[in-house]
């Protein structure tokens, strides 16, 4: 599986804006380069990232064949209650990756 | 008398000639003045690089830690098995490199010491140079000096020859261009190329994370662009003159501090 780096505070106050990061390795291929020998490099991107705090989806995003490879996507979230959140990226030739996090709210 | 006049003459072109010709006496950086080219990125770049959820070449470091517990070759050893937590080990290791090697009686550089390391304890083949895996291993490990002062190569006696080698080649005109390092990097390091600075060329922060390339890439990979640039034939990779220049470079950045897995556009 792509190896994924996020960020999410382990504790927080209730009613608490928090900044939630998620960084993915993936090389984003186009699908408008060629090789070397003059044949089309077939499109290899993450088309969708989700996340879900206990089950609420809070952040979706599109990606599209303009983003740069290895893609991070910081948001802003209000820390209601415990609990996790997952984050999910799907794409091109099945390519699915799953990350979560523990947040304790007080 | 008519004699003075194609002696003056001379004397002009003399004149002429010396005040030409000083400007490519090449300076060395005084100490005071060098500085990481971090010091001229946009604060986006910096913040980018400081924060360690945002850095995308901690997704190197994290391969190469898994890597460093991963036993491989015929011997089945993983590097721990010999040098235990590389936490403890490897810090500082990468101030040091490129090292003089005895047994092959010349300098290698971080990568050609961790593949020999697979060639000989663990009896794996070589990673080919700027693979993911031997870049991951690298950044691991230069990480793990991050923060710490490039140490003085020339202090090993026995690279004194190598470090030379280097000088000479980053003094030597290269290519169709007809350039040295040195005209851009010690002479012009302030001033700016196509929108761009010119950088001082310090070695801080390799293997780096290059926005351009969309990747983590080593030093060597950095020369071989800037030869590219010059439209000179660059040096294969692992090249004897490459680990030379590697050397030079780092006693050139003596002292600046490792920032290893650094970002830079």
């Amino acid at each position: 599986m792509a190896r994924a780096l996020i960020s999410v505070p382990a504790k927080a106050g209730r009613g608490e804006i928090i900044a939630i990061k998620a960084l993915i390795s993936h090389h984003m291929e186009t699908g408008f380069r060629h090789s070397t020998t003059g044949q089309l490099i077939a499109r290899d991107i993450i088309t969708s990232f989700v996340c879900r705090y206990n089950g609420e989806e809070i952040f979706r995003a599109d990606l599209f064949p303009a983003t740069a490879a290895n893609p991070f996507i910081s948001f802003y979230t209000r820390a209601t209650e415990s609990g996790t959140i997952v984050f999910e990226w799907t794409g091109d030739n099945g390519f699915a990756a799953t990350e979560q996090a523990a947040i304790s709210v007080e | 008398m008519k004699a003075p006049r194609p002696l003056r003459a001379k004397t002009i072109v003399m004149v002429t000639l010396a005040v030409v010709a000083s400007p490519i006496a090449a300076g060395e950086i005084p100490a005071d003045q060098r500085r990481s080219s971090y010091d001229v990125m946009s604060h986006e770049t910096q913040a980018m690089q400081d924060d360690d959820a945002s850095n995308p070449g901690m997704l190197w470091v994290l391969d190469g830690e898994a890597l460093w517990h991963l036993k491989t070759g015929t011997a089945d050893k993983a590097c721990t098995d010999c040098h235990g937590e590389a936490s403890a080990s490897m810090k500082g290791i990468a101030t040091r490199y490129p090292a003089f090697d005895a047994e092959r009686g010349r300098a290698l550089d971080l990568t050609q010491r961790i593949n020999l390391c697979r060639n000989e304890h663990q009896n794996a083949t070589s990673l080919p140079y700027e693979s993911k895996e031997l870049l991951a291993l690298t950044a691991y490990v230069a990480r793990l000096s991050r923060g710490l002062p490039i140490a003085d190569p020339a202090a090993d006696e026995r690279l004194g020859a190598s470090i030379e080698a280097g000088r000479q080649t980053f003094n030597r005109r290269q290519g169709q261009l007809n350039l040295t390092c040195a005209q851009c990097h010690d002479d012009n390091w302030n001033k700016q190329l196509a929108g761009n600075p010119v950088t001082q060329g310090q070695v801080t922060g390799y293997p780096l994370y290059r926005l351009e390339w969309q990747g983590i890439g080593s030093l060597q990979r950095r020369m071989r662009n800037c030869m590219i640039g010059m439209r000179a034939e660059p040096f294969e990779y692992g090249a004897p003159e490459l680990v030379d220049l590697e050397l030079f470079m780092k006693w050139r950045s003596r002292g600046l501090r490792i920032e290893t897995p650094a970002v830079r556009p």
